[in-house]
């Protein structure tokens, strides 16, 4: 008795917390510095967005750190470049998958923040190099070249400097109100350029961005303040894009565009609205059914499953899970597994009065009797899920990890709410009908 | 008592009635992978009007940027009306894609073509995902049946019980590949990530099924020692019966059906697939899973070529 009420205690505790959670304008917590948003965090196919998956080329070596570096800097890339909430993740070992919400047309964002974005700036000697010529440098060669050499139809040339000698970076206009980048290097590259810059004039520097040539000033005299400006026919935005690439830095490695889903907001919203009544319907037949069939357990199981799923969507808001279709699939399907665990003992409680034993004899061994298939077969498919969460974030399918997710999260909930709370409500049920022995029409029988 | 496991080979002949039509349909035909294995583009675009250009010219623009094999359907909005053109055709890089949008939007006089959908998905990824999939199916499979040869160690042929899991596993992997070979040919359903994650749900679960049959086998068999095994596994799976048939009918199928029904065409091809394949799934622990053990524990295959002759 005592027991029980504790419980009940506990479980009106949870349920309130939970409650609280699932409100739709939650404050979100906030202790001193400890600070939690609580919401729900919608997936790019109930949004809308577009996901695209970057590759290294295969035949690029490439470290883990690379690649976590390269996810950062186009992270870093995208913010400064004003595209909100973009997610930029690793997943396996030569993969970045970047999550771009509500964005239908990223081509503008995606094709600046991918390029490498490595500059140099170039010794051509006597000879400017029109724009858009590509080049070959020997910057990153263990020797460097003395002469412009050629190779494979391109010529190599000798790197002065690159992007990683600067100290800042920024957009300005020029005398004819065209965009310019403005450059400063830092103290030593400051020095190697004046010196450089002192023993070369009339010559051609040529700036080159991904070996492709941007423009090919003359020096007309020495630069001592390690100060410059590219010009290059810049508009707003190119100029802005580039002032950022440098400002991030180079990515250590080149990434191809392997794929890339958008996801209409329009279709988003209706898979949202339909996938929502769906599941409406699909837990109100339910719960009629267990009411119908159990009766008085059947009840107490539609009570638990009510509390299942307030209690396993405060988890999600809490983690915070992102939802997907396919997340919303996997709790719609863990309800079933929730309601499993309650049939499997119900069937088993309606077997022990059904010989004769008392009902809080049946009770007892109704949970006993059915907890190893409940154990079991719950354990087989946490073991389901955590494979498809593994491939799925070894391939940046975020909603098969979504998926996996909810339906590992459900499995483990539903254990919980089928042993202790319709177990707990159950026993203050029965507790509170007299002699129910007698009224085998109370359990179905 | 309900006596299931006499007419096992009828229900043996059953499951194969389900499972051959749609393989022969995949053997002829190959596997319908959509571009998350095979690599591709699939546009959907939606038309301000109902008026959609004609599938030829809509190619047209496409082979003359270069891309060959391309397919146009038309299908219905969420407004109800056909203003949808689905277009698949192989990789192609979102400048691409914004080209065929302009070029479509000036050559067919539209204003505003919305792009509902736009995934494209290149080789490389394509070859790896199908790769790791096939192995993700492997270890599932293989990771459920130790664990179900560890959950019976204490009875037994554990064993055995392991390998009719396998084999009731498998028959429901096949369900799940027919119906996806006859819905390719009835309504278009391709092979995509949605169809690996329902395979892989339908193996998790179909676990859970025969592990219930089968603990039912294995309490039973504790103090109903002396009765034949047929009759033992019989008993266990008429206990269980109602249990699978409420969990499995009306609780996880009714989920799925309100899905398939009413959640939208997005979900539709993975509810149903996953409806049949759960459904597949109960059916096998009770008519394939335990029925398997029965003909290993009399070792039937002795019969069975002698039936053969004696009806002939």
């Amino acid at each position: 008795m005592n027991r029980r009420l504790v419980n009940l205690i506990v479980i009106l505790i949870i349920f309130a917390l939970a409650v609280w959670i699932d409100l739709p304008n939650n404050p979100g917590i906030k202790i001193g510095s400890f600070e939690k948003k609580l919401e729900t965090v919608l997936g790019l196919d109930l949004r809308g967005g577009m996901q695209v998956i970057l590759s290294v080329p295969p035949e690029i070596a490439v470290t883990q750190q690379n690649l976590q570096d390269a996810a950062t800097i186009l992270e870093n890339r995208s913010n400064a470049l004003g595209v909100s909430e973009v997610v930029f993740q690793t997943a396996g070992e030569r993969i970045i998958v970047g999550e771009f919400p509500g964005a239908t047309d990223a081509e503008e964002v995606i094709n600046p923040i991918r390029q490498v974005g490595q500059l140099e700036f170039v010794d051509t000697g006597n000879t400017p190099l029109p724009p858009g010529t590509e080049i070959l440098t020997d910057f990153g060669l263990p020797e460097p070249v003395t002469q412009p050499t050629e190779e494979d139809g391109k010529i190599r040339y000798h790197t002065i400097l690159t992007g990683k000698d600067l100290k800042s970076v920024g957009v300005v206009r020029g005398q004819l109100n065209e965009y310019e980048v403005a450059i400063e290097f830092n103290p030593e590259a400051g020095k190697i350029f004046e010196e450089w810059t002192t023993q070369n004039v009339g010559k051609y520097l040529t700036i080159v961005l991904d070996k492709k040539v941007i423009s090919s000033p003359v020096i007309e005299q020495p630069i001592k303040d390690g100060q410059g400006v590219i010009r290059g026919g810049f508009t707003a935005e190119s100029a802005n894009s580039l002032a950022v690439q440098l400002r991030y830095g180079s990515l250590p490695i080149p990434l191809n565009i392997e794929q890339i889903r958008v996801i209409g907001p329009t279709l988003g919203q209706d898979s949202l609205e339909k996938s929502l009544i769906a599941g409406l319907i699909g837990f109100a037949i339910v719960m009629l059914f267990m009411a119908i069939y159990y009766r008085v357990p059947g009840f107490v199981a539609d009570l638990s499953l009510i509390f299942y799923a307030l209690l396993t969507f405060a988890i999600f808001k809490a983690i915070p899970v992102t939802l997907t279709l396919p997340g919303i699939a996997g709790f719609l399907l863990s309800t079933g597994s929730a309601l499993d665990a309650n049939i499997l003992i119900f069937e088993r409680l309606k077997e022990e009065l059904r010989n004769g034993r008392t009902i809080r004899q049946a009770i007892d061994l109704g949970w006993r009797r059915a907890w190893p298939s409940i154990r079991d077969s719950n354990i087989a498919a946490l073991i389901t899920s955590g494979i498809l969460f593994w491939f799925g974030s070894a391939f940046g399918a975020s909603f098969v990890k979504g998926f996996a997710l909810t339906l590992a999260l459900g499995v483990v909930v539903s254990l919980f709410t089928a042993l202790f709370v319709t177990r707990t409500l159950l026993g203050l049920f029965l507790e509170s009908i007299k002699e129910p022995e007698k009224r085998p029409e109370l359990f179905g029988i | 008592m309900l006596d299931i496991l006499g007419k096992r080979y009828y229900f043996f002949a059953l499951s194969l009635l389900v499972i051959l039509p749609g393989l022969i349909i995949l053997a002829i035909n190959g596997l319908p992978l959509a571009i998350d294995f095979s690599g591709g583009t699939i546009l959907e675009l939606q038309f301000p009007t109902t008026n959609l250009p004609p599938t030829e010219e809509v190619v047209q623009i496409y082979n003359e940027m270069g891309f060959r094999e391309v397919q146009v359907q038309t299908a219905a909005g969420p407004s109800g009306q056909r203003d949808i053109l689905v277009i698949r055709s192989p990789f192609m890089d979102e400048e691409a894609k914004n080209k065929v949008v302009s070029t479509m939007e000036e050559r067919f006089g539209v204003e505003q073509i919305t792009v509902n959908r736009f995934d494209s998905v290149g080789p490389v990824i394509a070859a790896q995902v199908t790769n790791r999939a096939a192995l993700a199916v492997a270890v599932a499979a293989l990771a459920v049946v130790l664990y179900i040869t560890y959950a019976f160690r204490g009875i037994p042929h554990a064993f055995r019980y392991g390998v009719c899991a396998i084999i009731a596993m498998i028959h429901d992997i096949l369900v799940v590949f027919s119906i996806t070979g006859i819905g390719s040919v009835l309504w278009g359903w391709q092979m995509d990530s949605l169809f690996l994650t329902a395979l892989l749900t339908v193996i998790g679960f179909s676990t859970q099924d025969k592990i219930v049959v089968f603990d039912r086998i294995r309490e039973n068999s504790a103090f109903l020692r002396k009765l034949p095994f047929e009759k033992l596994a019989n008993h266990s799976i008429v206990q269980t019966l109602q249990r699978s048939i409420n969990t499995q009918l009306m609780t996880v199928e009714f989920m799925l059906l309100a899905l398939a029904l009413f959640g939208g065409v997005t979900l539709r091809e993975f509810a149903v697939i996953l409806l049949v394949g759960l459904f597949s799934g109960t059916y096998s622990s009770i008519f394939v899973a335990a029925p398997i053990l029965v003909v290993w524990e009399n070792k039937e295959w002795r019969t069975w070529f002698r039936k053969q002759n004696a009806s002939a």
